[in-house]
């Protein structure tokens, strides 16, 4: 492709889906590739083997320290896929016999909680979707209403992967201690970034992962609070405290830790500012765009909006072909063929989700990349509806 | 660096051809997908002598697909007469454009659909408007036939997903063969409904799932 929108660099702004590695994380794991590759074993086992025993317990205690816990309440997993797919599936497992086959969860959960949860509907498991209002927020009165005899879990996400919704993680932790449920949050776009800590809030399982902050992929977490019923979901040997059996990812541990330990609370207050400068530059400069979510209980990194009258998969290569790298939640861009059940979810109809865009920043954003994505954006949109047959008339009345 | 898309697509999504709107068009059509959200606008000026289109635009609220398959069929249709306008494939059609991903044929064939209704249009406004049959099994199997299948990018008909059709005062049933929980049910079934409901004399139409 040549021509005179190509772009000589690329300026990445999807960093929800995936992150560039710090060099610092590579430096740090690079050992446990090519000198300590061993296999953890236990303190009877060779030198080798313990030093890697050592540095996993190491980056475990860091781990969980972060979310306020003890060592042996977190456990490595292969990515929050999977470590939510533990804490449901499980639970279930473990409790449905002794207390209820009864699940809530969120209308707009991630798909590794809402796909465990359906899941396990299919396995005789009763599933509460709670609808969230125009702004994502889990109605807490609805929750508490929702709970049953039957009920063994409650999963609400603390924050939304596409618009950014922080959820009162702390009054849900609440209800559920109250009505004697266990509570699990999905922390992959909060951890590290907003506050959650263990101690404070009744929580009982906190999914993590490495490959929203930096960290390598494939590496996630699982945190389970001290005494929570649960059963071993990944079969074979007896790894995490028999809990998630396979060989342990030790370069994937330590670089886990390592990018937990590189992330600042000054860092994370630049990616606030990039976000807020977008959103009030975006919502000032392009007409009829909207912002979906709530203005401040946000994600610092997320911001989304929709512009009416245009399609997101049109905005989004364009953008790519001037070296943006962005995502949308319109049908035309999801492997289903299905509009973002986020947007949806939040009462959005079909076409607010079909012009919106997600920008996330990363620790490699600069303020100027923002000021060139709205400028390429005011650009693109307008082109867009030039040969839209909508909102013609919306324009004209605004001019 | 790596597209989606053909040059020829990329071409015409970034410059695309025949934009906007004919004033007092002869014939214009706006078809919608309910499945994907897309959407696209035809309007045709005709050369009554002829028989031809002298000017063909169109509007595009929709992916990139849409949006170059919008441009193409305007080049396709312009100087040819209403019934090989009215023949032009959504298979021609991408092969102009180089080839489409397949699992994108139901957002581009509206283009196709969309000037076929416009020259629909047109035909019905100058007195040429068909009597109104009652619908059969073998109508609706026609229209199913404009159901794409995200997964072949071919008719529902064709790759025999549609297992049975039943019409019985004024209620169709269409029985489709796939699993309730497959990745695309709710795309196909707002697409069947959306093309069988129109029918004059359907009251209601059933879609139900073999699994």
């Amino acid at each position: 492709m040549t021509g005179e929108e190509m772009a000589d660099r690329l300026i990445y702004l999807d960093n929800a889906a995936a992150t560039r590695l710090d060099e610092q994380v590579l430096e740090a794991m690079r050992p446990y590739f090519f000198d300590t590759y061993a296999v953890a074993t236990s303190e009877f086992g060779y030198s080798q083997g313990i030093e890697a025993r050592e540095v996993l317990d190491e980056a475990r205690a860091a781990l969980a320290n972060a979310l306020g816990a003890a060592p042996e309440e977190f456990i490595f997993t292969s990515g929050s896929t999977e470590s939510s797919n533990i804490a449901l599936k499980g639970v279930a497992l473990a409790l449905s016999k002794k207390k209820g086959k009864h699940i809530i969860v969120s209308k707009i959960e991630d798909f590794p909680v809402l796909h465990s949860a359906q899941a396990l509907e299919k396995q005789g498991f009763q599933v509460t979707y709670l609808d969230v209002d125009g702004e994502g927020f889990v109605d807490l009165d609805r929750l508490r209403g929702s709970i049953t005899n039957e009920t063994i879990l409650v999963s609400i996400q603390h924050a939304n992967q596409e618009i950014g919704t922080i959820q009162d993680v702390e009054a849900v932790g609440r209800i559920c201690r109250e009505e004697e449920v266990l509570f699990h949050t999905d922390a992959t776009h909060t951890f590290t970034r907003v506050p959650l800590d263990m101690k404070k809030i009744a929580v009982d399982l906190i999914t993590v992962s490495a490959h929203t902050i930096h960290g390598p992929k494939g590496t996630g977490g699982l945190c389970i609070r001290q005494g929570t019923q649960i059963a071993k979901w990944v079969d074979g040997g007896f790894q995490e405290f028999n809990l998630r059996a396979g060989l342990e990812n030790i370069p994937g541990a330590v670089g886990f830790a390592k990018a937990v330990k590189l992330v600042t609370s000054k860092e994370t207050k630049r990616l606030q500012e990039m976000r807020d400068h977008l959103i009030d530059r975006m919502l000032a400069e392009i007409p009829h765009s909207t912002l979906n979510g709530h203005r401040w209980k946000r994600l610092p990194q997320n911001a989304n909006i929709t512009f009416h009258f245009v399609e997101g998969e049109s905005i989004t290569l364009h953008l790519d072909m001037h070296g943006f790298a962005v995502s949308t939640g319109s049908a035309c861009f999801s492997r289903s063929l299905e509009a973002s059940h986020v947007i949806t979810g939040i009462g959005g109809d079909h076409e607010r989700a079909h012009g919106s865009i997600r920008f996330t920043f990363g620790r490699y954003n600069t303020m100027e990349d923002v000021d060139a994505v709205v400028r390429a954006l005011a650009e693109i949109v307008e082109e867009l509806r030039n040969i839209s047959p909508l909102g013609k008339n919306e324009e004209k009345e605004e001019v | 660096m790596k597209f989606p898309y053909t040059d020829i697509v990329l071409e015409h999504f970034r410059h695309p051809r025949n934009v906007g709107k004919i004033e007092n068009p002869d014939g214009k059509a706006t078809e919608g997908s309910p499945a994907c959200g897309d959407m696209v606008s035809v309007y045709i000026k005709v050369d009554p002598k002829t028989n031809t289109i002298a000017d063909v635009k169109f509007e595009s609220y929709g992916c990139a697909s849409n949006i170059a398959t919008g441009s193409i069929i305007t080049e396709l249709a312009k100087g040819k007469t209403l019934d090989e306008a009215k023949n032009i494939t959504w298979k021609e059609a991408s092969d102009a454009l180089g080839g489409l991903p397949k699992i994108k044929a139901h957002c581009s064939v509206l283009a196709v659909e969309g000037l076929r209704s416009a020259i629909q249009n047109y035909e019905e406004r100058h007195g040429l408007i068909k009597e109104k049959v009652p619908t059969t099994v073998e109508i609706v199997r026609q229209r199913l036939r404009k159901v794409v299948n995200p997964l072949t990018g071919l008719n529902v008909v064709r790759t025999n997903l549609v297992q049975d059709i039943k019409v019985k005062d004024g209620v169709v049933t269409v029985l489709v063969d796939l699993p309730r929980d497959h990745q695309f049910v709710h795309n196909i079934k707002d697409e069947i409904l959306e093309k069988i409901e129109p029918l004059w004399d359907v009251k209601e139409v059933v879609v139900e799932f073999t699994e």
